[in-house]
């Protein structure tokens, strides 16, 4: 019974994805070796560790912008803004492999710290700041845009497929951002204000934190990382293209792999390496569904499902009935304020007790 | 805010209330309101660019291209209200279209049969997404994805991505003609569905279900302590979208044809739509009309962008342009009116309309000085 309830406390932490990571592996692995496959091969998991690279970046920077309270649903157009800007800017020579990247990685960030100073200062919620910047970018890239352009250059290129033993480098790139990306979380005093704004923006205030700066850094760094696995994918492709980033999907399964990661959409929970082992859940689905060579529709199916019943085995435990509002930043927050007319000046006050 | 002695007087009944004349332009200043004016200058703008559009008949034409998009941002209402967001109301369009154009095929005999059918899925589709949502507590956000991805998949798979033959053109009635009237001239099915829909939706707005919705969109803390069924009033908010889902399907089976992809981007044109009328993200605030609005708003602004001859390419910029700047003015209005010490607008319980004002009982809970 203790050890029952034990498990279940630390179900809503980052040891329970990794349970449930554990689970889908010993699932994918005995589905994958009931068709007479082996999911463990060099070759497959060579596969499996490539394709976590361009979700894992995006996912990074996705789990600073949920720490802090907000949400970036603009990172698909910022991955494809970043790969065409990227390609278009190298255009296959060698000189313009770092004006390209510079350029790529510049575009997406100072977009992102606009988002962030929308949500910080104009107290818009993440989910429409980042909505509408996505679709300007959007509108541009459509504009713009016909097919694919540009080109890599050969050291980006090389860059692209090289590997230090069985791990991809793009890959070795993206967790060695992870670390970093968790090194400024934990042990930094921004990484602390983000965690505090995110848990509470009014108490991070009244504690003599500028409110502000967490969320713009936040999002700033979460256009850096999209652009980053737009340029990851210029380097696989050699191609930049105005699509890439909506067709893969990266917005909401970004945030679905957070989720999954034990992240709280309400902002001030999560983190980094649950939200690896969120992706990593789906790359070994993929992964098994790809050996198995499932119709990419079914995948779709396969991923809602997936999505749903981890994220319903933990979230049980954790979320609050109340559900916080997605506003984060300075300044009066208006909505708080007629919540009180029915529920008098404690309705703060609970709400901050509620975590 | 010294001084102002504080009376909680939100909810007692203040036989001095102004004319109707002043609260219809208190309520015009809100965003809630904003919109409406917005809504009939950019229809004038429409009309003067096309006076073809001028003639009754044609101008209800109009209005009917926009009926699908005012029905799904209806359903949303209910949703976004209540705290959550359904992001699967696209794919449900998209499963509904097939549904039909599959079964019914050339036989106006399974309409019927298959209509119920349609309804059925609505009704299991909102279930889960409610049920999910609420007992096994998954965001909404996270269920209704995941509801998006699998029938979104499904659909795919079943016909292979590929557009297929449309239903019976009994069936195809309601999206793509109208009823022959003395005066109007011509009256298209999809507005006699649309006003149907909204007049059933601001029913419910007003019935114990809608105010509690709101309620518990809110502060579900409060509904729940004060023995309302949160998890059964966020289900039924699921069940609307689903159902709304379904009724704009049918209508663009009538004139979009069948393609699993016919609702895609539909949910976010919802929320936005929501969003530009004055909805609040989080729950709690929000008028339906206003919504209903902020939908045909987006889409005669499409409409405008159309004639003006701005390329088609150029419409998520409007879209993102619009919400940026709709959100941005409801913001700045609402940090300038809370700037004076008073409250100008006299605090009221209006029905539905929670944007009215933050009221002086608010004042004291401000500790922080700016």
């Amino acid at each position: 019974m203790s050890a029952l309830a034990r498990l279940r406390g630390g179900l809503g932490s980052t040891a329970g994805v990794y349970l449930v990571l554990l689970g889908v592996i010993v699932v994918a692995a005995v589905v994958v070796a009931a068709a007479g496959r082996n999911l463990f091969t060099p070759g497959n998991l060579t596969v499996l560790m490539t394709s976590i690279a361009v979700l894992g970046f995006v996912a990074i920077g996705q789990t600073l912008v949920i720490l802090v309270g907000s949400l970036d649903l603009s990172v698909a157009y910022l991955v494809s803004l970043s790969s065409v800007l990227a390609a278009g800017t190298m255009a296959g020579a060698s000189g313009g492999t770092v004006p390209g990247i510079v350029t790529a990685l510049v575009a997406t960030a100072v977009i992102g710290a606009l988002t962030g100073c929308l949500v910080a200062y104009l107290q818009l919620s993440g989910f429409i700041a980042s909505l509408g910047v996505g679709l300007l970018v959007a509108g541009y890239l459509a504009s713009y845009y016909r097919g694919t352009t540009g080109k890599a250059s050969p050291e980006l290129a090389a860059f692209g497929s090289a590997s230090i033993g069985p791990l991809p480098v793009p890959t070795l790139l993206m967790l060695a951002c992870l670390v970093l990306a968790v090194v400024l979380v934990g042990r930094t005093r921004m990484g602390m204000h983000l965690l505090a704004v995110g848990g509470d923006a009014h108490v991070a205030r009244m504690s003599g934190v500028r409110a502000g700066t967490p969320v713009v850094v936040a999002h700033a760094l979460s256009g850096l990382c999209a652009g980053i696995a737009g340029v990851v994918i210029v380097a696989r492709l050699g191609v930049g293209s105005p699509t890439v980033g909506e067709q893969g999907g990266y917005d909401l399964l970004s945030i679905a792999a957070v989720v999954l990661g034990g992240a709280s959409l309400a902002g001030g929970r999560g983190s980094l390496w649950g939200t690896l082992g969120g992706i990593l859940i789906f790359a070994v689905v993929d992964s098994a569904m790809g050996i198995l060579q499932v119709n990419p529709f079914l995948k779709e199916v396969v991923r809602g499902v997936v999505i749903v019943a981890a994220v319903a085995l933990y979230a049980r435990r954790a979320a609050p009935l109340v559900r916080r509002r997605f506003a984060a930043g300075a300044g009066p927050e208006p909505a708080e304020a007629s919540a009180a007319t029915a529920a008098g000046p404690t309705a703060p006050v609970t709400e901050g007790a509620e975590r | 805010m010294t001084g102002t002695v504080v009376e909680p007087a939100v909810t007692r009944y203040d036989p001095s209330r102004p004319p109707l004349a002043k609260r219809i332009a208190a309520g015009l200043a809100t965003p809630g309101g904003i919109v409406w004016v917005l809504l009939v200058a950019l229809l004038v703008a429409v009309v003067v660019y096309n006076p073809q559009l001028a003639a009754p008949e044609q101008f209800l034409r109009l209005i009917a291209r926009m009926a699908p998009v005012a029905i799904v941002a209806v359903g949303q209402y209910f949703v976004l209200v209540s705290g959550e967001f359904d992001l699967s109301m696209g794919a449900v369009i998209g499963v509904q279209v097939v549904l039909a154009g599959t079964l019914i095929g050339d036989d106006p005999s399974r309409i019927l049969p298959v209509v119920l059918l349609m309804f059925a899925v609505a009704i299991v589709v909102g279930l889960v997404n409610g049920l999910v949502t609420t007992l096994l507590r998954v965001p909404g956000f996270i269920t209704t994805l995941g509801t998006m991805l699998i029938l979104s998949g499904l659909t795919f798979y079943a016909t292979g991505g590929s557009a297929g033959q449309n239903p019976a053109e009994e069936f195809r009635v309601l999206g793509r003609s109208g009823l022959e009237l003395p005066v109007l001239g011509y009256l298209p099915w999809a507005i006699v569905v649309l006003v149907a829909v909204v007049a059933v939706a601001a029913w419910l707005v007003r019935r114990p279900f809608g105010r509690l919705l709101l309620l518990s969109g809110d502060n579900p803390r409060v509904a729940h302590l004060a023995g309302s069924p949160v998890w059964w009033l966020q289900t039924r908010a699921y069940l609307l979208s689903a159902l709304a889902a379904t009724v704009a399907a049918i209508l663009l089976v009538g004139y979009a044809g069948v393609h699993p992809s016919v609702g895609s981007g539909y949910e976010f044109t919802a929320i936005t739509a929501c969003v530009i009328g004055g909805v609040v993200l989080g729950g709690g605030r929000g008028w339906l009309l206003s919504a209903v609005a902020g939908a045909l708003v987006l889409e005669s602004l499409f409409t405008l962008l159309n004639f003006v001859g701005v390329a088609a390419t150029w419409r998520p910029t409007v879209q993102g342009a619009i919400i940026l700047v709709a959100m941005a003015v409801t913001v700045l209005r609402t940090i300038r009116r809370r700037r004076p010490p008073a409250a100008e607008v006299p605090p009221r319980s209006e029905p539905g309309a929670g944007e009215g004002a933050p009221a002086p009982a608010t004042a004291p809970q401000q500790p922080r000085g700016t």
